[in-house]
């Protein structure tokens, strides 16, 4: 990885996780102008699965999980979803826009039916494709990704119905700064901590090692990639339960693993909230971990997505 | 007078002066596919103070997105951008600009003095709640003005009527007018059937509308 700026050897060493390996490939893929970065693991001809991550996260926050469904036998391809990680700042984000995107990353892939994994808006983004495009997947595993009544933290202008004064004034004055705002700059262990505000269960050094992957170095410090003009949450038309009763709609079976303990990102679906709405042939699953299920529990998590698509 | 460009997050906005005045600026909200008029016509010739026009993002003389990504409540920043510009206004809303105007008034209530919904393309959006899920395309936006994707993404926007009566509720209560919005139009999707049956809203023919809020303090 190249940087701009030396890295102090404390530096270098948090690039190093246990059992993380970087993307065996990267490439991009244009959606309507914009570049998305695909970063893959595992061997180029195996069969492919497609992985996509939660709002401000990146493809490499795959870098525990993806080698062991690649270990499985599978082509694991993700990507940043545009203004995340590697991949352009767009002018406009949308739940809409993020579909599409999808859609032009699966294109790259091929047309023939394939699993798909999504974590938290992932996991929604990936419902909605499944809803639209049903010949494009032949299974379907969703990590925290079902709203139910609680508003996702991580989902922008599309689940919130929330109306406050301060919310509205709030988003507002965000765009009204986003032109000229740029990342706050930080150490390697600042922006570590900042983001461990958010995700409170996961270790220091997986933090550490996912400031080396998502924010580069410059002359004031390391900063974070995603487009400052994101800012969680929001507010919308859209509503939680247009999502859970389509549910039972999906024609490819849905393998739902959800988390049972709090934590700021978690959306708090439960296996009773899901269960009158589960598609044929599927099954909810929870494990005793906050949101990041996949980070906490890798190995459990990636051999009950090998049992799913076997 | 020029055309003044303002900056959007990423996106330069087009707002065109369309006559000088004393008093509280009216800004001009067009529709769908739209663009700003090139000079004052009807009744809102009669307007006191200055107007203005505004080009949504995608529209006119306004940079387009290119890779889609269009909402109503990013339209909603556009208005924004432009009443931090010029101050205190009334709004004159056509069609998707009148669902702007009722967000933007909600939103700002202090800022919006007085909103008036307009006939116009783009009013009913993807109506009331969503369809069969469709993921939207366009012919390559590039430069086109108006941006294919906007006129794709913002015809298919769901737009609930409890949704919008929460930005009129907001206007009720913070804005401190009597009659924040003017309903001025003939059609009417579900939104603006349930908006107008909200305290704070009357029907109005568009004359009668301006004289109102030309006279607010």
């Amino acid at each position: 990885m190249s940087h701009p700026i030396d890295l102090s050897p404390e530096e270098e060493a948090a690039g190093h996780f246990s059992g993380a390996e970087a993307p065996t490939r990267r490439r991009s893929v244009q959606s309507h102008g914009l570049r998305l970065v695909v970063s893959e693991w595992g061997d180029e001809a195996a069969p492919p699965l497609l992985l996509a991550h939660g709002g401000f996260d990146f493809s490499r926050t795959f870098d525990r999980f993806a080698p062991l469904l690649a270990r499985g036998g599978f082509r694991v391809v993700s990507w940043d979803q545009r203004g995340h990680g590697d991949s352009d700042h767009a002018p406009l984000y949308s739940w809409d826009a993020d579909v599409r995107d999808l859609l032009a990353v699966m294109d790259s892939i091929g047309a023939a039916p394939i699993p798909v994994i999504g974590h938290s808006k992932g996991g929604s983004i990936l419902t909605h494709l499944i809803q639209a495009c049903p010949h494009r997947v032949s299974h379907f595993v969703n990590i925290d990704g079902i709203p139910f009544q609680k508003t996702p933290p991580d989902v922008q202008d599309h689940e919130r119905t929330k109306l406050l004064a301060r919310e509205l004034s709030g988003w507002l004055d965000h765009r009204a700064a986003a032109a000229t705002k740029v990342r706050r700059p930080g150490s390697l262990d600042e922006l570590a901590r900042r983001r461990g505000r958010m995700n409170p269960r996961l270790s220091l050094d997986w933090l550490r090692y996912l400031v080396r992957a998502g924010a580069r170095k410059d002359p004031g410090g390391w900063r974070w990639k995603i487009d400052p003009a994101l800012r969680p949450g929001g507010f919308g038309p859209w509503r939680a339960n247009w999502t859970l009763g389509r549910l039972a709609s999906l024609p490819v079976p849905m393998l739902a693993i959800l988390a049972r303990e709090e934590e700021p990102m978690g959306w708090e679906t439960t296996e009773a909230d899901v269960a009158p709405f589960l598609p044929a042939r599927s099954r909810a699953v929870s494990f005793e971990t906050g949101h990041f299920i996949h980070i906490e529990k890798p190995a459990e998590v990636a051999a009950l997505v090998l049992e799913h698509l076997s | 007078m020029s055309v003044v460009h303002l900056q959007h997050a990423k996106v330069s906005l087009a707002l065109h002066p369309l006559s000088e005045g004393d008093g509280r600026p009216l800004l001009l909200l067009h529709g769908l596919g739209e663009r700003s008029p090139k000079a004052l016509a009807g009744p809102v010739a009669g307007w006191p103070g200055p107007v203005h026009a505004l080009d949504f993002t995608g529209h006119g003389e306004s940079s387009p997105s290119g890779s889609g990504g269009y909402t109503a409540e990013v339209l909603m920043g556009d208005v924004d951008t432009a009443l931090a510009h010029l101050g205190p206004c009334t709004l004159l809303g056509r069609g998707l600009g009148a669902y702007v105007a009722v967000l933007i008034a909600g939103a700002r209530p202090t800022q919006v003095r007085g909103a008036l919904l307009c006939d116009g393309i783009g009013l009913a959006g993807g109506g009331p709640v969503p369809g069969s899920p469709r993921v939207i395309f366009a012919d390559s936006g590039g430069n086109a003005s108006p941006d294919p994707f906007a006129l794709a993404e913002l015809s298919q926007d769901v737009r609930p009527p409890d949704y919008a009566t929460a930005f009129i509720r907001q206007a009720n209560e913070l804005s401190g007018l009597d009659r924040p919005v003017s309903v001025c139009c003939v059609e009417r999707p579900a939104w603006l059937e349930a908006v107008v049956k909200e305290p704070g809203v009357v029907e109005a023919n568009v004359e009668e509308a301006l004289r109102g809020y030309a006279a607010l303090a």
